[in-house]
């Protein structure tokens, strides 16, 4: 049965300074005096957030670098100590009942942390025996993911020489073992070529439609618009907005851009492109071009060429760039996602 | 506690050892037999030491061994897979506590510094003999042993959890050097009586314990300290010990 993932007001200070994986280059410093009056960095990584995890939801946190993804990750995967809050897998808190938790949840790092110790295949099998697998069902589930993720010709050499890619897909393959009900991901695609990115979402899909809740955490947008059914924006510590990709893209004024381009416009033609409905601002690019900020895309076009044809302005080029989580992120925040 | 997890990690070890069995091997007993060979064999023929010294040597060797692979076992791979590979965070998401993982590693490590202990008597005695060692009492024999295997482990938890990757050259030259040297190893404690003052310090070298303890189950026809207050001084050393380690670990363990 899918299970869902619960955080009330969750805080997470960090003293010294974040895990690697958490550098919160974007969170808030705050010197607070020390017991000797020495001077001591607090790190605000997560600043009180709640949310609500659907059970069987590809659900996805998106946020530039330290925005808290990877600690609220870290969190709810029992490997980061809330300041304060708390946060359920199932009816199981997370710091209060770690065991119980870490059978209920598969984790992909952000960077691989495989045992260099073992080969591949032994990788998969001691990790289905720390999770009480029995011999034969861990060999078994083990060449099968091999073979899934492409690694069985490698299968026995140790992972030291293994690529990115090929880490990474033994990461995920790892994460199976023990068939967690809720996938944790963080940043999986950071690092991958398009074509093992493109197997790795359809490896999360496919585990999806088995039921399972999946948490990916990226900073890519077309990667939480291609495959979260919901998504929740972070930035220092907060969520800033939070629905399905598509609802989000809808609550930015204007999303869509037209990028358009004429033989010569008049401001005559300008002002009757800004008086279409729909249509929020115009902006002449030089003296052929003009930027069109509406809340809708290609319904537009039709009125467009009719207004160039009757001003005398032939149209030559059109693009629509439709609403994306980018625009979202910058409409929120000022900031590009990338900055 | 969840036995199968703790057993699965513990054969994970156990893997790992088994494949790096030589490479091992070679680490933990090269240097104590080509001691054992210059001291006990060299030295004792050529007539600048006693034929005597070989029993004492013998304790000390073993002494010295074990609490080397111990803290080998045990140190080295946590400071690396704390810092620098986070190869551990793979157990730390394993269905079992924190501080179980801990204690795994110290029963590994104390495994692994029993054999080096135990194998260090019968390679010693075919480089030495005759030598005069027994084991004429095993119980005492079999609680030092233990007792010595288990402050190596526990020792290499405290020091794996506390040590920064680039200190560990430090961690040798500062910590386990001093510790060898002044722990009684290649000469009885009662040799001090020269040197009152630091007669009393050495005591804070738990190595002094281990030596002297060993001395008196194998080689009891020299002056040692008794057997019982090291074992005592042992256990009371052993369980400190691994309460830091633990304390250590579990911050390490979660961020």
């Amino acid at each position: 049965m899918p299970i869902g993932v619960r955080i009330r007001d969750l805080r997470k200070v960090y003293v010294s300074s974040p895990p690697s994986a958490a550098q919160a280059s974007g969170s808030s410093l705050i010197g607070t005096p020390g017991p000797r009056g020495t001077s001591k960095a607090e790190v605000v990584a997560l600043g009180g957030i709640s949310l609500d995890i659907e059970a069987g939801e590809i659900f996805g946190l998106l946020g530039p670098n330290g925005a808290g993804k990877s600690t609220t990750v870290g969190i709810l995967t029992t490997r980061v100590r809330p300041t304060a809050g708390r946060a359920w897998i199932g009816d199981h808190d997370v710091w209060e009942d770690q065991v119980a938790v870490r059978r209920l949840i598969g984790v992909v790092p952000q960077r691989p942390n495989l045992d260099f110790a073992l080969t591949a295949r032994e990788i998969l099998t001691f990790h289905g025996a720390y999770f009480g697998l029995s011999s034969a069902a861990r060999e078994a589930r083990a060449t099968a993911l091999l073979e899934e993720f492409r690694i069985a010709d490698r299968a026995d050499q140790m992972v030291r020489g293994f690529s990115g890619g090929m880490m990474q897909r033994l990461s995920i393959a790892r994460a199976l073992m023990h068939d967690p009900t809720v996938l944790f991901l963080d940043e999986p695609s950071a690092g991958l070529d398009p074509q093992t990115r493109l197997l790795l979402w359809d490896i999360v899909r496919d585990y999806n439609r088995q039921g399972k809740t999946i948490v990916i955490t990226t900073h890519n947008m077309e990667e939480a618009d291609a495959l979260c059914h919901r998504v929740a924006i972070l930035d220092h510590g907060r969520v800033i907005a939070l629905g399905t990709p598509a609802a989000l893209k809808a609550s930015i004024p204007g999303g869509y851009l037209l990028r358009l381009r004429f033989a010569k416009h008049t401001p005559d033609l300008l002002a009757r492109l800004q008086a279409l409905p729909g249509v929020r601002e115009v902006r002449p690019q030089d003296t052929t071009g003009a930027h069109i900020y509406a809340d809708r895309g290609g319904s537009l076009i039709p009125e467009v060429a009719s207004l160039a044809v009757a001003g005398g302005a032939e149209l030559l080029d059109v693009h629509i760039s439709e609403p994306s989580l980018e625009n979202l992120f910058l409409h929120h925040t000022g900031r590009s996602l990338r900055d | 506690m969840n036995w199968r997890t703790f057993a699965a990690l513990l054969a994970r070890d156990a893997h790992v050892v088994r494949r790096n069995a030589v490479q091992l091997f070679l680490q933990t007993f090269l240097q104590p037999l080509m001691f054992v060979f210059i001291f006990g064999r060299v030295m004792v023929r050529s007539g600048y030491m006693p034929p005597a010294y070989k029993a004492l040597l013998l304790p000390g060797i073993m002494a010295i061994s074990m609490i080397f692979t111990g803290i080998w076992a045990v140190a080295m791979p946590l400071i690396a897979e704390f810092q620098w590979t986070r190869e551990i965070e793979d157990r730390l998401l394993a269905p079992i506590g924190n501080a179980w993982l801990a204690v795994e590693k110290v029963l590994a490590g104390t495994i692994q510094a029993l054999v080096a202990g135990l194998v260090v008597i019968p390679l010693a005695w075919l480089l030495l003999r005759p030598v005069d060692i027994s084991i004429h009492a095993p119980l005492p024999f079999a609680t030092m042993t233990l007792l010595v295997a288990a402050l190596s482990a526990c020792g290499g938890l405290a020091l794996g959890c506390s040590v920064d990757q680039q200190h560990i050259g430090l961690m040798f030259s500062m910590v386990l050097t001093p510790m060898i040297f002044f722990g009684c190893t290649y000469y009885p404690w009662s040799a001090l009586n020269a040197f009152p003052v630091l007669q009393k310090i050495v005591l804070v070298n738990p190595l002094v314990y281990a030596s002297e303890g060993l001395r008196g189950t194998l080689a009891p026809q020299f002056p040692h300290l008794p057997v019982t207050a090291a074992a005592a001084v042992l256990l009371g050393v052993d369980l400190l010990v691994l309460a830091a380690g633990l304390h250590r670990f579990r911050n390490k363990a979660v961020s």
